[in-house]
């Protein structure tokens, strides 16, 4: 147990510390692939340290709510992605929460910032929060449809369960899944507020909507959140690979050796999922935020496709 | 000493009120009269609840029966409680509970007393009634007796316009409600008129049969749980009544009405046939998705809690209707998991949805207010009712770890459980639902961004809401217990998951696995490697990870703080109107989604530069149930009667023969009938 127990731990530090690398990782592959020198990878680190080590300033219309969701969307953000399997399955907590509530603990942090935006009272958070729950209202119900179809080919909503049964032989090559990784490519873009959905590197009314929600905040509660957001990213990448690219995942009683080959395999795949993100980010233009819909309404459909066709045949 | 049955104790409360209901026309004419009215309410609907929880914890046995030499001397009054109805009596009372607690404070501020003051216990008692009743004509006249007591409630303000036209329209829906009811027990009891509950669940009704008295139940019970599209009264009358009324109306009217739903067609009406599920998950997903699109167009804060309401009653009826799924192909497990998850949601909702009411009465004593556009910034001056208001909010919005969440986790473990149906409309049905679900979730949460967010958050929009001030400690009570309760169900739901498995075991014929066995209190609905969710190891881990966060920045970063104006890119704008408002804060989704379902156009009209004239945006919507459904029907009676003025204006003779032409028609079709 004692065991388990620091494999939790070791977890819950890992998805931590790695959180701002991967964040930095992509901004330089994306600096390199514009031909720019770009900060270095480990830029967040000093950009957190820095901000928390400031007083913070807060809006004289602030209530006491702003003030504790930070932290409340690090909490939740951070038990979330401690829960999705990195290097091993069958973590000690990881039947306190299957896929389902993960994504609904991340809908509580969304809710939170949506509530943060509008408190100071600007027009700016208003903007911020009412886009963001446009977009989550198709992002969250294509979510839960993957959910559906992976949940309905493995048997289980439970992710350890999941990662074994995609990891095994009888999984196969189906139609269903390829739908549900598109779709939840697709979603993971939207909720991390990557381009085309959301540019996470600007300051203008028209292409933001996380930024506009944040823009109120400073010193450490920004740290927190941008800390959260780097956090999602990972807890997205993770569960793509842990659902879609098992390899190398230490089952639940395995040694220190299969362990270090876990953690290994967990960077080797987090490293080639912030190139592909960086590829893909700097290949495509932000698109108009009505168009959001559009794109989601396809990851929507792509996943209701998929969970149907389970339906109709428990073999595609 | 011999203990009181729980039956008895709850009967003898029921009259109690009936008879405080009475002395109110007096009580209510002094000075103390409402706390008098409000205490011994309290106190009354206190002990049903116990009574119903005893009940409730025996497994609902042994079902006193009880027999009262009233009514029809042929039928008598019968009056039973079974798990079924122990558990009902446990949310109608301690809604009513609450609400009386509420009301102490709440109902001071009340000026027409006597429109309100007799009524009031006089609902609560015939919602008492409804559930304990046992046969046909018992429950039909209690169930008369709790549509008419709260129609008086809804018009007590009679002086405001709307709520006379909220009044008319509640009349008309809960007569047709009545009137499917009456039909459905009719053709229950047969012939023979069998009118006992006991003799109908002996009697085997033929297919056909069965499926008309599933139409007309939907159709009456629907009608008052607010079924799309049956709801149409439901908005317009629960924000009319006082607040704690709605709370009420909402959180526990609407469940007496599921009662109904349940009682007729999972244990009077037998056996289920498949395609009964089709009809209900059809209805319930249309229901969930209009309910919660409804909400999100709306400014007022009562009226878009009443049509979140019609969201919620979407939820519960697409368990109800997997449970009848199920159960027709005899999957008894999966039957009670789908039961399970609808009837604790039912629970679940009385909870919030009451809380909610109450945030929005307290609200609304403290500026006078209801429309959103003109709130803002109450946190500030009502941190405690806001800080209620929203744990409400959260719950309602299915966020973990409170209890909205743990029922439509249920209910989606209940839909992934589907694939196994033989049925191939079931198999395209159900996912589709699930999708709606999934759908009306988010826009839940959205809802109550805008709910939460536009009234207690930003600025204050108007003089009265800058000048509120903290509602009293009765009210306050009242909601922090029922947000308390929220977080309880929330991070326990073994326990109440445990608590109905004798409801469901009689309805369903089989139970959800035994959850307080469990290690670490998780809920576990089938198989520990299929899922499992522990609200109480969530919350922990989220309470120590965010204790642990501030903890350690503030001792080795940094507590400095500095108020500073808001930044707001540069630009800050100190008009409050500057702020988003509740119809811009649902503009984007108004124009993905309300340009479909509700037609919705906006027009600009900007002055040329250099006039004065200010610009204008006019958004026009229609509702497309109203319009396509009920407009129709309510220009044909018009027409109908314009037509058939002229009978009035008859001579003696023209009548009489009138009354003769109908006699012999009478007769001949008598005669002529096979």
């Amino acid at each position: 147990v004692i065991a388990d127990f620091l494999v939790q731990g070791a977890q819950m530090l890992i998805v931590l510390l790695t959180a701002p690398m991967l964040t930095g990782l992509v901004r330089k592959i994306k600096a390199r692939m514009l031909r720019r020198a770009g900060p270095p990878v480990i830029q967040p680190y000093r950009d957190l340290v820095r901000l928390m080590r400031k007083e913070v300033v807060l809006a004289d219309t602030a209530s006491w709510l702003f003030r504790v969701i930070p932290y409340f969307i690090f909490a939740a953000t951070w038990v979330a992605s401690s829960l999705v399997p990195t290097f091993r399955t069958g973590l000690l907590f990881s039947w306190s929460a299957d896929l389902i509530a993960i994504i609904a603990l991340l809908g509580s942090a969304r809710f939170a910032l949506a509530l943060a935006g509008l408190d100071v009272g600007t027009s700016f958070g208003g903007i911020g929060s009412s886009r963001e729950v446009m977009i989550a209202s198709l992002a969250e119900p294509a979510m839960i449809m993957i959910v559906f179809t992976l949940a309905l080919v493995a048997g289980s909503t439970q992710l350890s369960t999941m990662a074994g049964f995609m990891e095994s032989s009888a999984v196969g090559l189906r139609v269903s899944l390829g739908l549900a990784l598109i779709a939840l490519v697709m979603v993971a873009i939207a909720e991390n507020a990557r381009i085309p959905v959301d540019n996470p590197a600007t300051h203008l009314e028209l292409t933001m909507v996380h930024e506009a929600m944040v823009l109120e905040y400073s010193g450490r509660h920004l740290a927190l959140i941008e800390l959260s957001a780097s956090l999602k990213l990972l807890l997205y990448l993770s569960l793509i690979a842990c659902v879609f690219a098992p390899w190398g995942l230490a089952g639940p009683s395995a040694g220190l050796g299969a362990l270090a080959v876990g953690a290994l395999a967990y960077l080797g795949k987090l490293a080639t999922g912030g190139f592909l993100l960086a590829l893909f980010e700097t290949s495509i233009a932000k698109m108009r935020v009505f168009r959001v819909p559009e794109f989601l309404g396809a990851a929507l459909m792509l996943g209701l496709l998929a969970t149907l066709l389970l339906f109709v045949s428990r073999s595609l | 000493m011999p203990m009181l049955a729980p039956t008895v104790v709850v009967l003898a409360c029921a009259a109690l009120l009936l008879v405080l209901a009475i002395a109110a026309v007096w009580i209510g004419r002094t000075r103390a009269g409402t706390t008098i009215i409000y205490g011994t309410s309290l106190v009354i609907a206190l002990t049903a609840f116990l009574a119903g929880m005893a009940q409730l914890l025996r497994g609902g046995v042994p079902a006193d029966d009880i027999m009262l030499p009233l009514g029809l001397p042929w039928i008598g009054v019968r009056f039973r409680m079974d798990a079924l109805s122990a558990f009902f009596v446990v949310v109608v009372d301690l809604g009513a509970a609450a609400a009386s607690l509420f009301a102490i404070g709440y109902g001071s501020h009340e000026r027409a007393r006597l429109r309100v003051l007799p009524f009031y216990p006089a609902f609560l008692a015939g919602m008492n009634l409804v559930v304990l009743a046992d046969d046909a004509f018992s429950f039909l006249v209690a169930w008369e007796f709790m549509s008419l007591s709260s129609w008086a409630l809804v018009v007590a303000h009679h002086r405001v316009p709307d709520n006379v036209r909220a009044g008319y329209v509640y009349l008309i829906m809960a007569s047709l409600g009545t009137l499917a009811l009456l039909l459905t027990f009719g053709v229950l009891a047969g012939p023979h008129g069998g009118y006992a509950f006991a003799e109908i669940r002996a009697a085997h009704p033929s297919p056909a049969l069965s499926a008309l008295v599933l139409c007309l139940a939907v159709v009456g019970t629907g009608s008052k749980a607010g079924l799309v599209p049956l709801h149409v009264w439901l908005p317009l009358a629960h924000p009319a009544a006082p607040s704690h009324v709605s709370a009420l109306m909402s959180g526990v009217m609407t469940k007496v009405a599921v009662y109904g739903f349940v009682r007729i067609v999972f244990d009077l009406l037998g056996e289920p046939a498949w395609w009964w599920s089709m009809l209900v998950l059809m209805l319930a997903g249309m229901t969930c998705v209009m309910g919660v699109l409804y909400a999100l167009m709306q400014h007022d804060l009562k009226r878009l809690l009443a049509y979140h309401t019609v969201e919620n009653i979407g939820i519960i009826f697409i368990a109800l209707g997997l449970g009848l799924a199920f159960k027709a192909y005899g999957m008894a497990w999966a039957a009670a998991l789908a039961l399970t998850a609808g009837l604790l949601h039912v629970f679940n909702h009385s909870l919030f949805k009451s809380l909610l009411f109450f945030g929005a009465g307290a609200v609304l004593t403290a500026t006078g207010e209801r429309d959103m556009e003109h709130l803002g910034g109450l946190i500030h001056r009502m941190p405690h009712t806001a800080f209620a208001f929203l744990i409400g909010c959260a719950a309602i919005s299915a966020l973990p770890p409170l209890n909205g969440f743990v029922s439509e986790w249920l209910v989606f473990q209940a839909i992934l459980l589907s694939p196994q149906l033989p049925s191939w409309g079931l198999k395209f049905l159900v996912p589709a639902v699930g999708a709606l679900l999934a759908f009306s979730a988010t826009l839940a949460a959205a809802c109550f961004v805008k709910a939460f967010g536009i009234t207690f958050l930003g600025r204050a929009r108007s003089s009265a809401a800058s000048a509120a001030r903290e509602t009293d400690r009765f009210s306050l009570a009242a909601m922090f217990s029922f947000a308390a309760l929220c977080l309880i169900a929330g991070i326990l739901p073994g326990l109440f998951i445990d608590a109905l498995a004798p409801v469901v075991q009689v309805l369903a014929g089989g139970r959800m696995p035994v959850q307080t066995g469990v290690e670490w209190l998780s809920i576990v609905p089938i198989a520990q490697s299929r899922s499992s969710y522990n609200g109480l190891l969530v919350f922990l881990f989220m309470v120590i990870s965010g204790a642990l966060a501030a903890s350690a920045i503030h001792r080795l970063a940094s507590d400095k703080l500095r108020r500073a104006p808001a930044w707001d890119c540069g630009y800050p704008d100190a008009c409050p109107a500057t702020q988003y408002t509740a119809s811009s804060f649902a503009q984007p989704i108004r124009r993905v989604f309300g340009s479909v379902v509700f037609r919705a156009r906006e027009q600009v009209e900007m002055a040329p530069p250099g006039d004065p004239r200010p610009a204008r945006m006019t958004v026009v919507m229609h509702d497309p149930v109203w319009e396509t459904l009920y407009l129709p029907v309510a220009a044909g009676v018009g027409y109908a009667a314009e037509r058939l003025n002229h009978l009035q204006s008859l001579t003696i003779r023209q009548f009489l023969s009138i009354v003769f032409a109908a006699l012999v028609v009478l007769l001949l079709v008598l005669a002529l009938w096979p």
